[in-house]
């Protein structure tokens, strides 16, 4: 019985690499909920009690969930809603409203948003009537009328919180954190953000009415952990259909996390940040690279990966301007260098061009303005140059003022890697630092 | 080379065709493909694509999107003036009219993103649907503040299987608002090098003539236009433009097919001046060098004084214009005060008065300040010749500025018989 259930589980390659692609795209682009989350348990569990007491006792709160960007505040959240409704008690109480910051742009929206959420009588269908005065005197009723012991608890939930308190007057926060203050329907207000200075963007009333409780979620990883945590980003689970190709897998994965060079490539990366998105970023990278024909990861991949992450993207532009665009910007880089980074325009970037051709060149012929205006032009559509001041709008095109958006280091490795670079062009570029 | 492009989940036949229609894009097309996976599979919420200017980005998508058969929605941000249009473009075609005419006036994101929800509920992705954002997405940045960084999370706001691709000419860097967001996934469209041009542009030979004779006419284009331009399609359009006359000493039988000197002489002259005429698109409209204005006898001179007000310093009038002047030393003068010329650094503001000084000095005759000789100045500044700055006095001294270019002036002083080089202070 058990030899042929083996039998069964053993899947052709192709089949498991889709598997394989399937499962750890899921992690990796939908952020897909980790079974715990890992390194902030202390958070975990103070966030998990606070709601639990909204949602069990009644009792109203605030907290603000404060980290940087990627640092996994949405994922911590998720996780302890997931097992709060687990609770029967709790999934039958707890109501729960979701806001975002980006989406409900101004309070009428957020209004009509959280009346449809709630599933309020007066709504019919998909449409809300009233007006906006008459909507939030409606919703502060409903609430006010709750008491502490009857009605059923809110939970609502703030994404992108330093973006409601831009909204006119604040109202929205204020009506929301007067509730949460007052004996009246229990709530409790979630905020998540990541700028650390979020209460001084909040106006003095709201901020009194606010718990001051916040969990911070800065990252104390150190590299060990994290090395740690792609390895268990790449490991497959055990509920993998083939059983033998799980093991394999992760045995691979095991000798790849203690290969040195992708130990150097992810130290690189961690030195550069600690988020976690941009590790699956890098981890993404390298999976799409995984195929029915190379069906493990190398450690050749991660350093490609890397280079792709890591590059810079203006270089990669430089890498494809034409001859007469490259002279423009070393003549630019020129000017700066002798007028120290005053601006510049056309006019005299064109004549030390045309100082450059008349004293040097042999391998190229004078252009025409237009030509060059041309060219100019095109670099300023590349953002590669941009208008000194933008209230230029009278000026004529080759008399505006403009500044280079690139720095020497830059420029010189453009020039290396030019392909066919003249050589009296490239020595026109090196000689300023002479 | 059909072997870069392989992916489960796809028609073997389909991916050779799409193959063969990205003449050395295999790489990119390749690696694009790689990271969108199977059809139900998810893909990277944002994916941004940067290159430059015809280096085959929308081609490459396009052609995967059609040929691939993926559900996919391209919008143009030049087109969507406003974002319900963009939000409708979506809808339409990811969920038909039907849904499309669900929006509300004026809609926000919030709506957007509710019918998008309750559409997807309805028909779930069964496969990775695409939203293309072609042509300029630098217009996003612009429109809204949040509209930039919803669209990169769409997938987690919508909670759909959804991926935002952005084709961009322009760095990601410039595009990152202040408070930060989802960073999208980087691809690198890498620009054509010399043989690649070579080898797509000589895919479209002209049916009566040998690939080798097209070919070598293609290196011949590329050898004059190549230091200046790498712009796929505009060396098409020059090629597509310049053929027939690289063909005439062939057709008048003056050369052979083979006879690769005697028709490289005889074209080259003429790309040159294409490069022009034609590459400057000036063959359409006729202007520019031969810029040729008939204005009034009276405002010839009005303009000769704005331009000798624009480009000469005030202290220097004396010299130029007064007759008697007395001694003024020669030393003195000469000192150039500045660094660089006028020339260089462009028009300087000068006020009325100074203006009309300059014009009746210029002008032989006794002109009255009548007031048709205002109105000219303020039919030069409509002409855009003239440019009014400082708009808080209009009447009392206004301020101007001359926008009009040396060869401009120098045209319109030798109908006057005026020697205008004689009056610059930056060619003494």
């Amino acid at each position: 019985m058990s030899k042929r259930k083996v039998k069964d589980a053993h899947l052709p390659v192709g089949e498991c690499i889709t598997q394989v692609h399937q499962i750890l795209r899921r992690r990796f682009c939908h952020q897909q909920l980790p079974d715990r989350p890992q390194g902030v348990e202390a958070q975990h569990k103070h966030l998990a009690e606070l709601l639990k007491r909204t949602a069990v006792h009644g009792e109203s709160n605030s907290v603000l969930i404060v980290g940087p960007r990627g640092a996994g505040k949405t994922t911590l959240l998720k996780c302890v809603l997931r097992e709060l409704m687990k609770e029967t008690e709790v999934h039958k109480n707890l109501l729960q409203v979701h806001l975002n910051g980006l989406l409900q742009t101004d309070d009428r929206i957020a209004l009509k948003e959280i009346t449809r959420q709630l599933h309020l009588e007066n709504v019919v269908g998909d449409k809300v009537f009233g007006s906006f005065a008459e909507n939030l005197a409606f919703l502060l009723d409903a609430l006010k009328k709750g008491e502490r012991s009857s009605s059923r608890p809110v939970l609502f939930v703030l994404e992108e919180f330093d973006l409601f308190a831009h909204h006119k007057n604040q109202t929205l926060l204020y009506n929301l954190f007067d509730v949460s203050q007052s004996a009246q329907a229990p709530i409790a207000v979630v905020g998540l953000t990541c700028r650390l200075d979020v209460l001084e963007l909040l106006e003095k009333r709201v901020k009194s009415r606010f718990s001051h409780r916040q969990i911070y979620l800065l990252s104390s990883l150190t590299f060990t952990q994290y090395l740690e945590r792609v390895q268990t980003q790449l490991s497959l689970p055990g509920d993998f259909p083939d059983r033998k190709f799980a093991q394999e897998w992760n045995a691979s994965i095991t000798t790849l996390c203690e290969d040195k060079s992708v130990e150097d490539v992810l130290q690189r990366h961690f030195n550069s940040s600690k988020d976690f998105r941009s590790l699956h970023l890098l981890l993404m990278l390298c999976l799409s690279r995984v195929s029915v024909s190379k069906p493990v990861i190398k450690p050749a991949d991660f350093l490609d990966a890397s280079h792709l992450c890591s590059a810079d993207s203006k270089a990669n532009m430089l890498h494809g301007l034409s001859i007469l665009e490259l002279c423009l910007i070393i003549a630019m880089k020129h000017l700066n260098d002798v007028y120290e980074g005053e601006p510049f325009n056309l006019q005299m970037v064109h004549n030390e061009f045309k100082k450059f051709l008349q004293r040097k060149s042999s391998s190229m012929y004078n252009y025409e303005q237009p030509v060059v205006m041309k060219a100019f032009e095109h670099l300023q559509q590349l953002e590669l140059i941009r208008p000194a001041d933008a209230s230029s709008a009278k000026v004529q095109g080759e008399f505006q003022l403009m500044r280079l958006m690139l720095d020497h280091g830059q420029i010189m490795e453009a020039l290396q890697k030019y392909p066919q670079c003249p050589t009296d062009v490239k020595q026109w570029a090196m000689s300023a630092f002479a | 080379m059909t072997g870069l492009l392989q992916q489960p989940g796809y028609d073997e036949e389909r991916l050779k065709r799409v193959s063969e229609l990205l003449p050395c894009r295999e790489v990119q097309a390749g690696m694009l493909l790689s990271l969108m996976g199977q059809p139900q599979q998810y893909c990277y919420p944002s994916v941004f694509i940067y290159g430059h200017r015809s280096s085959g980005k929308s081609h490459v998508t396009n052609i995967l999107m059609e040929e691939l058969e993926l559900p996919h929605a391209t919008v143009s941000c030049v087109e969507c003036v406003s974002v319900a249009l963009l939000f409708e473009q979506v809808l339409l075609s990811f969920f038909g009219c039907d849904a499309a005419s669900l929006l509300p006036r004026s809609p926000s994101l919030s709506d957007f993103v509710r019918i998008y929800r309750q559409q997807s509920s309805q028909f779930p992705a069964e496969q990775t649907r695409y939203i293309v954002s072609d042509t300029s997405p630098e217009l996003l940045r612009d429109a809204d503040a949040n509209l930039l960084p919803a669209l990169l999370r769409l997938q987690e706001l919508v909670e759909d299987n959804v991926t935002v691709i952005l084709l961009s000419e322009i760095v990601w860097e410039t595009f990152r608002p202040n408070t930060g967001c989802f960073e999208p996934l980087l691809l690198h469209f890498p620009d054509y090098s010399k043989d690649e041009l070579k080898q797509v542009l000589s895919k479209n030979k002209h049916p009566s003539y040998s690939a080798e004779f097209y070919s070598s006419y293609i290196n011949i284009l590329l050898g004059v236009f190549y230091s200046v331009c790498r712009d796929l399609r505009e060396l098409r359009h020059l090629a597509a433009l310049n053929f027939s006359k690289f063909c005439e000493p062939v057709e008048a039988g003056k050369a052979k097919v083979g006879d690769t000197h005697k028709l490289w002489k005889n074209i080259e002259p003429h790309l040159k001046k294409a490069m022009r005429t034609v590459y400057l698109r000036e063959v359409s409209r006729c202007l520019s060098a031969h810029t040729h204005v008939e204005l009034p006898y009276y405002s010839k001179f009005l303009l000769i004084a704005a331009y000798l007000a624009s480009y000469n310093p005030a202290r220097t009038d004396k010299r130029f214009f007064v007759k008697h002047h007395g001694k003024i030393r020669k030393t003195n003068f000469l000192k150039k005060n500045e660094k660089t010329s006028n020339h260089l650094l462009g028009p300087k503001p000068f006020p009325l008065d100074r203006l009309l000084a300059i014009f009746y000095s210029v002008v032989d005759s006794r002109v009255a300040p009548t007031a048709s000789i205002f109105s000219q100045i303020s039919s030069l500044v409509t002409l855009q010749l003239l440019v009014q700055i400082s708009h808080d006095d209009q009447l009392d001294a206004p301020k101007y500025k001359c926008a009009v270019t040396l060869d401009f002036i120098s045209a319109i002083s030798r109908t006057v018989n005026f020697d205008i080089v004689k009056y610059l202070y930056d060619f003494l």
